[in-house]
């Protein structure tokens, strides 16, 4: 009767097995390793992308199978960006700054050296102190642990104010907003301690690390494609026992789930900082391939794309999310970095650079119209899915008690 | 017989209209009641508020052995207390089959951690088909329950509650919608369902109220009207009046 796991999504295994072959694929056609096809800035390109896929899979946990429609996810993104940023750029300079003074006739003190790193990391906003919360950022570990702890105890603390007040629908997904524009309005400022709007930059670089930037691409590749399917993994996991049951329940019928005993509030906090976490880690992957992070990462604009990529990727499921991502952000690379053809018209040139949001405005409406499967929808019509005939459905005491034969009369 | 739930002087008022005034009802331990009344008579409110859905400006509500006051309680915690609830649609998680509907309502405990490492032992699976077999959805275990009939849907809810394993049953018209031959079997589970537990119904047709053959509490403006037998009831001037002569 019990059948194992992977028997019983093979989903699963064909994601898996895919996202193995396109590491593998890019590996042999790159640079670094392989035989030069594919550029280095290319293969970052790729692996930004695996991290944004898998921001897409804690999207779609929280939207597609709970329900909750939190335009706050890419906060957590930036934060945890942040965290693995602030190791980086401390690391890397006080490199710099020990190789530095020791051309000097006298050895430096200690003292003098975090000197040297506080006006190399803070001169850009007029200080040269360390803020306090630069107090780990001598310790990898510590602040790898941060990655996680920070937007986690953050999501926590602002799931457990929003849940238990039960707020819900597109009041909670404003809040959401509010929360990330608040943070990255913060972020803005020269005294936050995070360097202002300049952000953190040179984080492309690992300190220690004389590779070149062709391998260490792949090796970012490779951790986020990592990454990407042990989240994938666990996600498919969690919604396929009875959790997933009573959270899509939660999503479905929340009042419902509320009299079976089950605390609606306390699962909604579980998923809610369960996938900021998830979203932190994938942040701390995509900002070293990209080199630099500032506040504008976490505009509220982002997270509302990463709403986007999930909606036309198809919610509910994790593949949709996953095809969306990338789909969504592979394209919108290509048509904002200006190699999409224009489009003369005589009177007018369309510029993709220009018209690219408004394509993707409408494709997002014409989905939530039309195909509210998304892209992941194609795939019922290979396997035959069929979903629920949902007849009878609005009948009941409230239509005068028909029962569905009648009431087709 | 104990008393297994106690209303007693609860008023709740909606922007100045008094949904429930001074309410007073009990219930025993395996008793099976029929609650009638007009519409507007307060018989949902009566529910949500002994589900905690919805909070009396005054009165008391006691639950069980150890009088508890379940006024203080989520509706989570209610539940958990042994007090399962049918709205009045039927709902059932549409997106799910029959099964996991089942399973997600068997009792068990309900915290997040431990509702994630489970995963349904074979002593389960054999109670949810047993309860699938009662409520006729054997054939239909794997079946999505958004396919289900109206009717079906209906008696997987009281399937669901069932499995919850509640000391109290609230049914709220649970034969809304159903042919003749679905009323018997529906009112066939709730005698079965009333043999080990208590069960208040709440009902508007009479033929099924008869057919359920229990005490009958009459609501009219939010307050107990009559209460008895519902040859009783239904030759008391009051009750005619209000509900039965229109």
């Amino acid at each position: 009767m019990q059948r194992s796991f992977i028997a019983k999504n093979p989903s699963v295994l064909i994601f898996l097995a895919c996202l193995a072959l396109f590491t593998l694929i890019v590996t042999v056609l790159s640079e670094g390793f392989g035989v030069g096809v594919i550029s280095t800035s290319f293969v970052k390109t790729l692996g930004k992308t695996l991290c944004l896929c898998l921001v897409a899979v804690a999207m779609d946990l929280i939207w597609g199978f709970t329900g909750i429609l939190s335009l706050g996810h890419f906060a957590f993104f930036g934060l945890g960006g942040y965290m693995i940023g602030m190791w980086l750029m401390y690391e890397r300079t006080r490199l710099i700054v020990v190789e530095s003074l020791s051309q000097t006739e006298i050895p430096a003190t200690s003292s003098e050296i975090i000197d040297g790193i506080g006006n190399q990391i803070f001169g850009v906003v007029g200080s040269s102190d360390f803020p306090l919360i630069w107090a780990f950022s001598d310790s990898l570990v510590l602040q790898l642990a941060m990655v996680v702890l920070v937007p986690g105890v953050l999501a926590l603390v602002f799931g457990w104010l929003a849940f238990r007040s039960r707020v819900t629908g597109v009041y909670l997904s404003i809040l959401t907003q509010a929360m990330t524009l608040a943070l990255a309005l913060y972020l803005f400022q020269n005294d936050s301690g995070l360097r202002g709007n300049n952000g953190l930059s040179g984080l492309q670089n690992l300190p220690g690390v004389t590779a070149s930037q062709d391998e260490v691409s792949l090796w970012f590749l490779w951790a986020s494609a990592l990454a990407l399917g042990l989240g994938y993994l666990l996600a498919a996991w969690v919604v396929s026992g009875k959790l997933g049951s009573v959270i899509i329940g939660i999503r479905d019928n929340e009042a419902r789930v509320r009299f079976l005993g089950y605390s609606v509030e306390t699962y909604k906090l579980v998923v809610f900082t369960f996938t900021a976490c998830i979203a932190a880690i994938a942040g701390a992957l995509y900002y070293p391939q990209a080199g630099i992070i500032n506040p504008a990462e976490i505009a509220p604009i982002a997270s509302i794309y990463l709403a986007v990529w999930v909606a036309i990727g198809g919610r509910g499921r994790l593949y949709g999310a996953v095809i969306g991502a990338a789909f969504v952000s592979l394209l919108s690379t290509w048509f904002t970095g200006g190699q999409a053809p224009d489009i003369p018209l005589g009177f007018y040139t369309i510029k993709w650079v220009d018209w690219w949001l408004v394509l993707l405005g409408l494709s997002f409406v014409a989905v939530t119209l039309f195909a509210p499967k998304g892209m992941g929808g194609l795939v019922d019509l290979l396997t035959q899915r069929k979903s629920p005939n949902r007849h009878g459905a609005n009948l009941g005491p409230d239509d005068g008690a028909l029962r569905e034969q009648e009431a087709s009369q | 017989m104990n008393t297994l739930l106690e209303v007693s002087g609860v008023s709740v008022t909606f922007d100045g209209f008094r949904a429930i005034n001074n309410l007073s009802f009990q219930i025993g331990d395996a008793e099976l009641r029929a609650v009638i009344g007009p519409n507007g008579a307060g018989k949902t409110t009566f529910m949500d508020i002994v589900t905690g859905k919805t909070r009396p400006d005054e009165g008391r509500v006691i639950w069980g052995d150890k009088s508890q006051s379940l006024l203080k309680m989520n509706e989570a915690k209610i539940a958990q207390a042994g007090i399962g609830r049918k709205f009045q649609k039927p709902t059932v998680f549409e997106d799910q089959t029959v099964q996991e509907n089942l399973l997600m309502a068997l009792k068990k405990p309900r915290g997040w951690l431990s509702v994630l490492m489970y995963r349904p032992s074979t002593a389960d699976l054999e109670k949810t088909a047993n309860l699938a077999k009662e409520i006729g959805l054997l054939d239909a275990l794997s079946r999505k329950s958004g396919e289900l009939s109206h009717g079906q849907k209906q008696w997987l809810e009281i399937g669901m509650l069932l499995a919850q394993e509640p000391r109290l049953l609230l049914v709220d018209e649970p034969a809304a919608g159903m042919t003749p031959q679905e009323r018997e079997h529906t009112t066939d589970l709730l005698l079965e369902a009333a043999k080990t537990r208590a069960v208040v119904v709440v009902e508007h047709d009479m033929e099924f109220v008869r057919r359920l053959n229990c005490k009958v509490t009459v609501l009219h403006e939010g307050s107990v009207l009559a209460e008895g037998s519902l040859d009783h009831v239904t030759s008391n001037q009051n009750v005619i009046d209000v509900y039965l002569g229109r």
